[in-house]
């Protein structure tokens, strides 16, 4: 290799710490902003995951199957029979993982001190529990045992609001498919919590055979919900599945919300640019040093030049260097990030300021997520454009006419 | 055999609305293992010859032909390795890369030139023994006196095995005990190994070590005659 043959490498490195003071200066310019780029990426991603695991969890499954006509009126008349033949075949073959039939209706919840409407759950708790659906945390007494448990399971805060609790009764009110008022006293056996309040309000589940009973729709379904191996790789699976229902509608999760679809979109977009402004500010700086550095050293390039060296030479020895500076940086502040987030991973509690991030669909412990493509994208940042800067003093030094600067004080 | 030849070299500076004459149609042929010496008042010319002969510069016009090479007109990057393979260089002053020690200073120009590393040592070892530096290779150029620099800086250019030395006032930031001994070192060197050296100087006792002298005045040449050497107690 021409740059090791010619020993500029060394040249670099020591010319490098000359200027202890100042390379140490420059230096932690780049470690701190090195560390601010995944920091602060590692934040974001974290809180965009948040954003889509929780908005996952409200659709909930990465693609869902409907009768056509269900988004439009998501009544109990769009509804479908359970999976079978084909979409069944499909739906047991991997990367699926788990899917869940469920009822899905408005519904109307009255106890002796008031009523709400809700959004009515006829689940099968064990497909739930597999899709990652089913409440995670219980506050006081238990989920549903399985589809014909005739007890139903509310929010904390519906329960609050409903000044009910744990084995009192309350009465869900829902149409049928004939327009006719399907009503049932139930008892409350469970309270669950949840990570964002507002779906303690709104989610009300019940047995799935039990619910289809109070409605009178037979083994119908409002909606299956499916997950595979990841949200991001949804588009090849979710097109199979397709093929096996052609009658039905099978939307991926990007096609349900492109709203989480965007935030992802955006959310690499974010992390370079944050990365590209925060390089900016250092780059005045490196752009500074080196011009500084090449300064001082006029006569000493001039001598080099006048030995043999080649002016592409002596452009590759002021580019190592900034290498060097570099390197050294993103070594030590991807470590920091990496020593400093690590301990964050298991979360953030942010319950002090959770009713404001509701409304973007945050719960309130933000998990910050150390992703080797961010540390892997502000590496690239900052080499690449760190050595575009450099070009500009390494061109300089380059260009200097050896006899001149020889002659130069 | 000639070492570098000259032809109708001219050479004008311009500053501002002046124009300065630097060379004025200098012809001159230098012979393979000669000693020679360039004299005159300042600014009579001495250092642009030099730089014109050692591809640091180009004329205007004329010719300059080095071990046979045509010299003149070649670009930037081609006068750089003409200089690297040909041409061992001795600057009156800041001869020395700082930050290298006096052993990798006598090694850089091998090293771009792509001497292997152990020949490379081995060579720069033995010509600091030779200018008498033996001991004091890992110096940095910051801890070796005027003399002590000028030595290592002899040593590079002999240890590339240059086809002519060109040493631009070596001996004018020296005392005379030293400017002797650096001398006496440039003897040795041509009289043993056979290196062309071609010097210029202002110092009388200097060019007395040389066998051909050259004075220069108005960018042309006004005498040149051979002597033989009398090395002077300085
Ligand atoms: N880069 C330059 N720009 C303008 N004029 C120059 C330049 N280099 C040399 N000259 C002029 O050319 C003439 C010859 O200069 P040169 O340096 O060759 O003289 P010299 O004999 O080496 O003098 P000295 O003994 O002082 O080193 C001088 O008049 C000098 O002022
Ligand atoms: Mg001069």
């Amino acid at each position: 290799m021409m740059l090791l043959r010619a020993g500029i490498g060394r040249l670099a490195w020591r010319n490098l710490w000359r200027n202890r003071r100042r390379t140490l200066i420059m230096l932690l310019a780049v470690v701190v902003g090195v560390w601010a780029m995944v920091f602060m990426s590692a934040m974001m991603r974290g809180m965009v995951d948040e954003m889509v695991r929780n908005g996952l969890d409200q659709l909930p499954g990465e693609v869902q199957i409907h009768h056509r006509d269900y988004r439009d009126d998501p009544s109990v008349v769009n509804s479908i029979a359970p999976p079978a033949g084909d979409l069944l075949a499909a739906l047991q073959q991997p990367p699926v993982s788990a899917w869940s039939a469920r009822v899905r209706v408005p519904a109307m919840v009255s106890s002796a001190h008031g009523s709400r409407g809700v959004t009515l759950l006829g689940v099968d708790p064990a497909a739930e529990r597999a899709l990652g659906s089913a409440p995670r945390t219980m506050v006081a007494g238990r989920f549903l045992d399985g589809v014909d448990d005739r007890g139903v399971v509310l929010g904390q805060r519906l329960v609050e609001r409903l000044e009910t609790g744990l084995g009192k009764r309350v009465v869900i009110m829902s149409q049928d498919p004939d327009n006719n008022v399907a009503d049932r006293g139930v008892r409350v056996v469970g309270i669950y919590s949840a990570r964002l309040p507002g779906d303690e309000e709104r989610f009300v589940y019940g047995g799935r055979a039990a619910i289809q009973e109070l409605l009178g729709i037979g083994h119908q379904v409002s909606e299956v919900a499916v997950i595979g191996d990841g949200y991001r790789a949804v588009a090849p699976w979710a097109a199979r599945v397709a093929a096996a229902a052609p009658e039905l509608e099978v939307l991926s999760w990007r096609q349900l919300d492109p709203f989480l679809d965007a935030m992802l979109t955006l959310q690499d977009g974010f992390a370079l640019v944050f990365m590209v402004v925060v390089f900016q500010a250092l780059s005045f700086g490196l752009v500074n040093t080196l011009a500084m550095a090449v300064f001082e050293r006029v006569r000493e390039i001039g001598l080099m030049q006048a030995l043999g060296m080649r002016p592409g030479l002596v452009l590759q020895q002021v580019l190592l260097e900034s290498v060097f500076l570099l390197g050294l940086g993103l070594a030590l502040g991807n470590a920091l990030a990496w020593l400093s987030i690590k301990p964050l991973e298991s979360g953030i509690d942010l319950s002090s300021v959770a009713r404001g991030m509701e409304m973007f669909a945050m719960g309130s412990i933000l998990y910050p997520a150390l992703d080797w493509r961010d540390m892997l994208l502000s590496t690239v940042v900052v080499l690449g454009l760190g050595l575009l800067a450099s070009l500009i003093p390494a061109w300089r030094a380059a260009r200097l006419d050896p006899v001149r600067a020889l002659n130069s004080h | 055999m000639t070492a570098i030849s000259c032809r109708e070299l001219c050479k004008t500076f311009r500053q501002g609305e002046e124009l300065i004459t630097g060379l004025d149609r200098v012809s001159l042929d230098i012979d393979s293992g000669s000693f020679v010496s360039l004299s005159g008042p300042s600014g009579s010319g001495k250092t642009t010859l030099l730089n014109a002969m050692g591809g640091l510069d180009t004329p205007d016009s004329g010719q300059v032909t080095v071990g046979g090479t045509r010299i003149d007109g070649l670009d930037r990057g081609e006068r750089a390795d003409m200089r690297l393979h040909n041409i061992g260089f001795v600057f009156q002053a800041y001869n020395l890369v700082p930050v290298l020690s006096a052993q990798e200073n006598v090694e850089f120009v091998m090293q771009v030139q792509g001497v292997a590393a152990a020949e490379r040592q081995r060579r720069a070892r033995e010509v600091l023994d030779d200018v008498g530096l033996a001991g004091m290779e890992g110096r940095l150029p910051g801890e070796l006196s005027g003399g002590q620099q000028q030595r290592v800086a002899v040593a590079r250019a002999i240890a590339a095995r240059p086809k002519l030395v060109l040493a631009d006032e070596p001996t004018a930031n020296l005392d005379s005990h030293s400017a002797a001994q650096l001398m006496g070192l440039f003897v040795e060197l041509n009289e043993q190994r056979g290196v062309t050296f071609v010097m210029s100087t202002h110092d009388t006792r200097v060019m007395a070590y040389a066998r051909r002298l050259i004075s220069m005045r108005d960018g042309r040449i006004v005498e040149d005659r051979a002597q033989e050497p009398r090395p002077m107690n300085l």
